[in-house]
């Protein structure tokens, strides 16, 4: 199966979904099967100015995820991640990393068609 | 000689004095709108347009067939607008700043230069006023590079030998530069190749305290400059005390006036609705040149 | 939360101390000056407590004049003319060095430097109104549209720790990048017009970037009797694209006097102007009521219509 990633405010399951997704803390990478996980550092975008939701996506198309889960993600970053063929699930903020994949296993999350959320720069 | 017309606060007149002093001056001169954002000059002069174009900037355009995906451009660019997603290299072109650094540093010559729109540069006159504004294109966020483009065509206007001078027998020397409100880097950009800059302020705590921060954002240009006070008698004197202790002269004062408003709601130039008003803009014109140290501001005849 | 941003176009048409007196008016909220460039809402909320943090964003190139070789490729490179060369030395002008680091990159001595640029500060504080955000950028700074969105998030934290539920912002002249950068995402956009062509121009263009952006917005119409005619046209506008008329004021001397004495007005005076801005602003709140909420499909620009009724 996939892996899915998922924005996490520190490296762990339990960890509470990070509702912003450009800057994210980091992202938990799951192995959906077994629950194994790798911790991917977002610190690059976090600092970044401008164009921080372009390089979260960036950090996050080398990860080899197929899946995104977040609360929300902003215009330019959508296009990003359906360019390296991220499928994205909005709206997962308020529970935590792991119900946020066992929602996903159970085929509760929906994949959106365009992003949630305005850009704040544009 | 060129002049701008600055001012940190916005709405403190810039645009009154601005074309009042186009209507008084002298000789021919040319009264250039580089307050992009909101360019406000023609609804007063109201100049004929002969002629505009459109300002564009330079960005990259990628050809997937040729790009190897070596990630240099996307290394390179600061501002995020061309990025390596995976096996798919983007651009985003509103975050563009054209600095060209892609397109010179692609090693495949994948990129090649596109354009994004700015926004529009228009050209016209009034009588012996020559005439020449940018206005930015509404959702773009960039005023610097369409206030370069504006000064590059004032910069054809003002060559003897280009076919964009418009006049035939003289070429207006002198220009007259209505500059954006703030102290950051439009208004910078509109007042670094003056001659002189006058601030114009008013004495209320805002327009003290804004037109401070103008005149510390500029002393390090080593320009003459001097103050206009707009609205004088509306508020208190501590605009007179700053610019006492600062050397700053006092070019002007405009009298707070009902009727001087009401002017100027009705898109009448002031120095055109009293004599007394034109008196106060014919000297403030004087006062200029002697800040400038022009002594023969004027008309240059063309051979 | 609702975030409200007071914006005008135009400058001087009243905006600072219309957004004074409605950061009097309002409750459970948190003031935010969003004009970085040249602030004034801390002349009449004289802010305390202050916390001041550096600003730091992008970097800029300075060459290191004893590993320079003047080969001149920075020169020929750069798209901001910021290298200079004077008698074959060669230097960038701060100003105008965008930090796109073109020359830095392509310097064959590799003799050119990139440090972090400090823009300036911005600021955590109390005020008899309420916490307060704000902040200054140094003289000739760009990146303000940057610092802008830093101080929307502070605010928003700000009103997250403290159970506020409205961020009350002052915006800055104009519809360049500090004004995208402020506007984009907010509940509600208050546009203080004035009956001049200028106000009226300016008026126009930064309506129709809410409609670029997708923010309600609402008019109002200051010094109004200054015009009546361009007043009325103004009145029309609003009317045929569907936005709020929140109301009109009469140019009022007064407004200077508050400023002068570092007061709102609404707090200096008790008048027919204060009474009609206190109006005003029960509407403002009104429209952000549920009820209210503004119709995505119907408006002009795309700017949702929202319903107020002007007695």
């Amino acid at each position: 199966m996939d892996k899915i990633a998922v924005t996490c405010e520190e490296p762990s399951l339990d960890s509470q979904v990070d509702p912003r997704f450009g800057r994210a803390a980091g992202f938990l990478i799951v192995n959906p099967e077994t629950m194994e996980f790798e911790f991917i550092d977002n610190g690059s975008s976090q600092v970044m100015a401008q164009g921080a939701g372009i390089q979260a996506a960036e950090n996050l198309s080398n990860s080899g995820a197929s899946v995104l889960l977040t609360g929300y993600v902003g215009p330019k970053a959508f296009a990003g991640l359906n360019a390296a063929g991220i499928k994205i699930g909005q709206n997962l903020e308020s529970m935590t990393v792991r119900q946020a994949v066992e929602n996903f296993k159970a085929g509760e999350v929906e994949f959106a068609g365009a992003s949630n959320k305005q850009g704040h720069w544009k | 000689m060129k002049i701008a017309i600055a001012s940190g606060k916005g709405g403190t007149g810039k645009t009154t004095v601005s074309s009042s002093l186009a209507a008084v001056w002298d000789s021919p001169v040319i009264a250039m709108d580089l307050d992009v954002e909101e360019p406000n000059l023609h609804l007063f002069l109201n100049p004929g347009f002969i002629g505009s174009r459109t300002a564009q900037m330079e960005i990259p355009e990628v050809d997937p067939s040729v790009c190897n995906l070596c990630g240099k451009c996307s290394d390179l660019c600061q501002f995020k607008a061309i990025s390596l997603m995976g096996k798919v290299l983007m651009t985003f072109p509103e975050m563009c700043h054209g600095c060209g650094g892609c397109i010179a540093i692609c090693p495949e010559k994948a990129l090649t230069p596109a354009s994004r729109e700015l926004g529009e540069i228009s050209w016209g006159h009034k009588g012996d006023t020559e005439f020449l504004m940018g206005r930015l294109r509404i959702g773009e966020a960039m005023s610097p590079p369409l206030m370069r483009q504006v000064k590059e065509r004032l910069g054809e206007m003002q060559d003897t030998s280009s076919t964009a001078a418009t006049r035939k027998d003289v070429i207006p020397k002198d220009v007259i530069i209505d500059a954006p409100p703030g102290v950051s880097c439009p208004a910078i950009n509109a007042v670094m190749d003056s001659d002189v800059i006058v601030l114009v302020t008013e004495p209320t705590p805002f327009g003290v305290y804004d037109m401070k921060l103008a005149h510390e954002a500029f002393t390090p240009m080593n320009k003459p400059m001097g103050v206009v006070v707009n609205r004088a008698g509306l508020g208190n004197s501590e605009i007179y005390e700053y610019c006492n202790a600062k050397n700053l002269d006092i070019l002007a004062e405009i009298p707070y006036e009902r009727q001087i408003a009401e002017a100027y709601a009705n898109g009448i130039i002031i120095s055109e609705s009293s004599d007394k008003m034109k008196h106060i803009f014919l000297e403030l014109a004087e006062k200029i040149k002697q800040k400038a140290g022009s002594k023969n501001a004027g008309v240059v005849p063309r051979e | 939360m609702n975030e409200i941003l007071i914006i005008s176009g135009k400058g001087g048409t009243g905006k600072t101390s219309l957004a004074a007196a409605f950061a009097h008016l309002a409750e459970n909220h948190v003031i935010c000056d969003l004009d970085v460039d040249a602030p004034d809402m801390h002349l009449i909320l004289k802010p305390e407590n202050t916390k001041s943090v550096d600003f730091i964003s992008g970097h800029e190139a300075k060459i290191m004049e004893d590993q320079c070789e003047s080969c001149g490729t920075c020169l020929e490179m750069c798209k901001y003319g910021a290298v200079k060369n004077e008698d074959d030395r060669y230097f960038i002008d701060p100003l105008k060095c965008e930090g796109c680091k073109v020359c830095v990159e392509f310097c064959p001595a590799r003799a050119i430097d990139f440090p972090d640029r400090h823009c300036g500060r911005w600021f955590s504080s109390d005020t008899r109104f309420g916490p307060m955000i704000h902040a200054q950028l140094f003289p000739g700074e760009e990146n303000s549209g940057l610092l802008v969105s830093l101080l929307r998030k502070k605010a928003k934290e700000m009103a997250r720790e403290k159970r506020l539920d409205m961020i009350l912002s002052d915006g800055t002249p104009g519809i360049g990048c500090p004004v995208i950068a402020s506007l984009s995402g907010i509940s509600l956009a208050v546009i203080v017009t004035e009956p001049t062509p200028s106000g009226r121009h300016d008026l126009e263009r930064v309506a129709e970037l809410c409609g670029h952006f997708k923010v309600p917005a609402g008019i109002i119409i200051n010094k109004c009797d200054l015009n009546e005619k361009e007043a009325a046209t103004i009145e029309a506008f609003a009317s045929e694209k569907g936005f709020a008329l929140f109301g009109k004021l009469p140019h009022d001397p007064a407004i200077t006097r508050a400023m002068i004495n570092a007061q709102a007005i609404t707090e200096y005076a008790d008048n027919a102007f204060t009474k009609q801005l206190t109006e005003i602003w029960e509407r403002i709140l009104q429209s952000l009521k549920p009820d209210n909420k503004p119709n995505k499909q119907s408006g002009f620009f795309n700017t949702p219509f929202i319903k107020t009724k002007i007695s």
